[in-house]
């Protein structure tokens, strides 16, 4: 509880800073709010309390918030310069971040069907905004107006679903839901199933599976390439949490009823992600479809349920995250300097700049899920964990698709080292040096020796 | 003891991000650490002692929740792939003086990073360590032949890349099979050796390693990425991809394949050793039309390794024994192939046959240098080649009699289109483009004489290194035929 008190209470003092126009100060403060709602979670580990049967922070919470406000902490570092020349308004923009990272901790921290709803709402509506927050751009506006039409559309879904789920049991606890299923085993209410079905297609929305995903490339291209980058890691990696929480959780009984919509979802989500990133020629709208196909490999864990479900997917989530931080930190780097961010604008990037460079390999190597980098252990789990149940088929069919990928992937090192270039050298901030070497330490680290992070949950 | 070990494989990594930081001073800093390897494994070889045993064997916990540790650990079989490595890499490092590639620190450095994971494939006693090494081998050398290569380097190394990943990502799903298979849950060698699995089983997971190791090799019909790879390669990963890294392939089928599945070996050996000759036909066939010399050597290696595959999967002691010698002698040969045409390449500016001509009139030492090489490649009696070849076409023989007349084309093919190579390049008038050949001096005159002693020495007296795995493969051919007998 307390690092949802520090986070928002973090927000309104930046936004109180903003109001008395003190810029330099805005940063540090989110930082230090950041670290102290960091520390609350680090140190609070094993604690294991219940609030109110609203909200639990068990470990498995408190692994997911350390992992969301860490990469939130990645990102804000990132904004050295960035919003600053978006407009004046960047006490908005810090304040409405920590608010979605405010209902992020909710949401995977949820007891409560009540709280789902309302972690997602709180996120969901600072994303709105931070989607469209460049007033006078086009395809932001076109990003926010989608994003929320389709948000508000899958949000429908989700309340749908609960409801009947109320419906069938009277209550919005997961405990009492999960007791229900348990108890009502041979004989659970009709009205049960499509409850599932439904919060399964809205979660599906939130975490931009096909053929639920079609906003995600609009969005995700449209919207600044710092809160796409937000979008694609911390929410990406909130939204698994919850549907982890649910499924993996209450909804476990029924196991054997809700699987296979999934896997449908899986196969296609993997298809469509995948084919679809082949074809890009846009590296942000690249790492948008490859978004699509890394949800197809994270729901690999609710296939099988085993013991390890969860920590597979922390270990995924946050073998990604490092990554892709890296992916649109370079990004943003190489849009201010060409004005461009389609893969011809890396040509020949690895001439002057040699350590950009190094980083944005390592991090495309370990999206690809190469040996030694974090991606290759994330994938390396989720394969492992369908295995338990011997779904050959499906793994052999997610490991064509990993070879699509390593084709898109590597496009960017072959531009970067194999083609010649105007041979442009990048300003990076000593902040962006501090986040990429940071993030490529936690990869290569995750990739040699993940035991660390392996019996965390 | 096993203090010895460790250093043997991280020796390399040391020396990669030495070599990484050293400038201009790249290749000697390499080639001093190459060296020292050589010398290490000089030490090592003195120490082991020639027997079935696993020696010099580390094992240490490293990622003990999914049952993973580095385990490595060095017998007869896994000698002659570290002394293959570890006496090329030098030999690689040196042959390319000559060049001056530009950022000669990255060239470098990745060539000891290959190393290392070569070290680490040939070593491993642990499934999971095998699969990370076979990965770590592949990083360097694709960035090798896609930054240094010729002008279609980007297409044919993707498709080098994405074909070799595809076979490893299946061996992957046959390791992670094996490994659920197993109820002590960890990738222990001999954990995996003792899995009774049923034929069926077998023959799924047989297909799994064996399209990963085809690919490798290669064996038709996974052979397409080969020759335009080994083309647009620059020379030093031309001589790591036939010298070394084809030899991981070979290793993974008599190291993994076939005393865990050997059920599936013998149920789908016909149909490996059936493709590894048609390869061998088919593929000196093409090399027989081969305009540019160095394609052709690029056919003529196929055609040599589906020799070496069949004389394993036919499953005798002379089989195996001889794909063990070959496997150093055409590791030794086709480098010193390639070096030649690499050598005339940096003269002239080409490598097609018909344009050049009479050079050894010009180059009396790279004439004699060549030929020595030639007639190792050939199997002359007295090279090593000779040594290698008869004992693989006796175990093919042993096998099946059509086998070894088809197989034994190899060696008549060969014959014919390495001389008539050699006669078109060297011999003949010398046109406007050979006729102020240079001779071999220095760096070159160092390497290709160490190449032909190695030919004449292991033509001669090949026996101390048959001796050093002779135990190893007598054991696993037991190993396998007692898993046979059990099934049944």
């Amino acid at each position: 509880m307390n690092i949802i008190i520090t986070i928002v209470v973090t927000a309104l003092a930046v936004l109180y800073a903003g109001l008395f126009k003190a810029k330099k100060a805005l940063l540090p403060l989110t930082l230090l709010g950041l670290l102290i709602s960091l520390t609350f979670a680090v140190t609070s580990w094993n604690s294991d309390t219940v609030y109110y049967g609203m909200m639990q922070m068990d470990n498995f919470a408190l692994a997911f918030s350390s992992l969301t406000i860490l990469g939130t902490i990645f990102i804000f570092l990132l904004t050295q310069n960035y919003f600053s020349k978006n407009g004046e308004n960047i006490a908005e923009y810090y304040t409405l971040i920590l608010f979605a990272l405010s209902g992020i901790i909710i949401m995977v921290s949820y007891t409560n069907m009540s709280m789902l709803f309302i972690g997602i709402e709180i996120m969901s509506v600072a994303l709105y905004i931070l989607a469209g927050i460049r007033k006078n751009n086009f395809a932001s506006n076109e990003a926010s107006l989608k994003y929320f039409l389709m948000g508000a559309f899958s949000t429908g879904f989700l309340l749908f679903g609960i409801t009947l789920v109320y419906g069938a049991t009277g209550s919005f606890s997961l405990h009492a839901i999960n007791q229900y299923l348990i108890g009502n085993y041979q004989a659970v209410s009709p009205l049960f199933y499509p409850g599932v079905i439904l919060i399964m297609v809205g979660l599906c929305f939130k975490i931009g599976a096909a053929p639920f995903h079609f906003w995600t490339p609009d969005v995700y291209e449209g919207a600044p390439s710092l809160i796409t980058a937000f979008m694609s890691t911390v929410v990406k990696t909130a939204g698994f949490a919850a549907f982890l929480r649910l499924f993996a959780g209450t909804f476990a009984p029924l196991h054997d009823f809700w699987m296979p919509p999934l896997m449908a979802i899986v196969c296609i989500t993997l298809f469509i992600g995948n084919v679809t990133a082949l074809f890009q020629k846009n590296f942000k709208r690249m790492l948008a479809y490859s978004s699509i196909s890394h949800a197809g490999y994270l729901l690999f864990s609710l296939i099988t349920l085993t013991a390890s479900s969860a920590n597979n997917v922390m270990v995924y989530a946050a073998a990604y995250t490092f990554a892709s931080i890296i992916a649109f930190a370079v990004l943003i780097l190489v849009k201010q300097k060409t004005g461009h961010d389609n893969f011809e604008s890396f040509n020949g990037l690895g001439k002057r700049n040699p350590l950009v460079a190094l980083a944005l390999t390592i991090a495309m190597l370990s999206l690809a899920g190469i040996p030694l980098t974090a991606g290759f252990i994330g994938k390396y789990l989720m394969f492992l964990n369908v295995m338990h149940d011997y779904q050959i088929y499906l793994v052999a069919f997610a490991i064509l698709n990993a070879l699509v990928g390593f084709y898109y992937y590597l496009r960017v090192i072959v531009a970067m080292y194999f083609k010649e270039g105007a041979e442009i050298a990048l300003e990076t901030p000593v902040q962006y040096k501090v986040v990429l070497i940071l993030s490529v330490i936690i990869t290569v680290f995750l990739g040699v020796y993940p035991t660390v992070i392996l019996n965390l949950i | 003891m096993e203090q010895l070990l460790i250093l043997l494989i991280f020796l390399p990594v040391v020396g990669a991000l030495v070599t990484a930081f050293s400038g201009n001073a790249a290749k000697n800093v390499a080639l001093a650490f190459a060296v020292a390897s050589l010398a290490l494994t000089a030490v090592l070889a003195g120490q082991f002692i020639p027997d079935a045993s696993t020696q010099f064997a580390v094992n240490l916990p490293w990622i003990q929740d999914l049952g993973i540790s580095f385990h490595a650990g060095i017998d007869g079989i896994s000698l002659i792939t570290v002394l293959l490595t570890n006496v090329l890499v030098p030999i690689i490092i040196l042959a390319s003086y000559q060049h001056n590639y530009k950022s000669p620190a990255g060239f470098f450095a990745l060539i000891l990073f290959m190393q290392a994971g070569l070290l680490v494939v040939f070593t491993a006693m642990d499934a999971f360590l095998f699969y990370i090494g076979w990965e770590a081998a592949l990083i360097p050398i694709y960035f090798i032949c896609a930054i240094w290569g010729g002008k279609d380097r980007i297409k044919v190394n993707m498709k080098f890349f994405v074909y070799t990943i595809a076979g490893s990502l299946f061996m992957l799903l046959g390791i992670i099979y094996l490994y659920l298979q197993n109820p002590a849950h960890n990738f222990d060698i001999q954990a995996f050796y003792q899995l009774h699995l049923d034929p069926v089983q077998q023959g799924w997971i047989f297909w799994s390693f064996f399209i990963a190791f085809a690919i490798k090799m290669p064996i038709f019909p996974f052979h397409t990425w080969q020759p335009d790879t080994y083309t647009e390669a620059p020379a030093a990963g031309t001589m790591l991809l036939s010298g070394i890294m084809l030899k991981m392939g070979i290793y993974g089928v008599i190291r993994w394949l076939l005393p865990i599945v050997p059920a599936g070996v013998q149920n789908w050996g016909n149909t490996a050793i059936v493709l590894s000759i048609i390869g061998i036909v088919y593929a000196s066939l093409i090399a027989f039309k081969q305009k540019d010399a160095k394609r052709l050597v690029a056919y003529s290696s196929i055609a040599h390794v589906g020799l070496i595959s069949a004389g394993i999967f036919a499953l005798n002691i002379q089989g195996l024994q001889g794909a063990m010698i070959q496997m150093l002698s055409h590791g030794i040969n086709v480098i010193g192939l390639f070096f030649v045409l690499d050598i005339i390449f940096s003269r002239v500016k080409t490598n097609t046959i018909a344009e050049l001509g009479g050079v050894a009139k010009s180059a009396p030492k790279l004439a004699i240098a060549f030929l020595i090489i030639v007639l190792g490649t050939v199997a002359l009696p007295g090279t090593n080649g000779f040594v290698g070849e008869f004992m693989l076409l006796i175990g093919i023989y042993q096998y099946n009699i059509w086998a070894v007349v088809f197989a034994g084309l190899t060696v008549i093919f060969g014959a014919v289109y390495m001389f008539r190579m050699y006669q078109n390049i060297m011999l003949g008038k010398t046109n406007e483009l050979t006729v102020g050949f240079a001779d071999i001096k220095g760096s070159e005159q160092v390497v290709l004489f160490i190449i032909c002693a190695l030919i004449i020495v292991l033509g001669v007296y090949p026996k101390p290194i048959l001796h050093l795995s002779e135990a190893s493969v007598q054991q696993l051919l037991e190993q396998v035929n007692q898993k046979l007998t059990s099934v049944k």
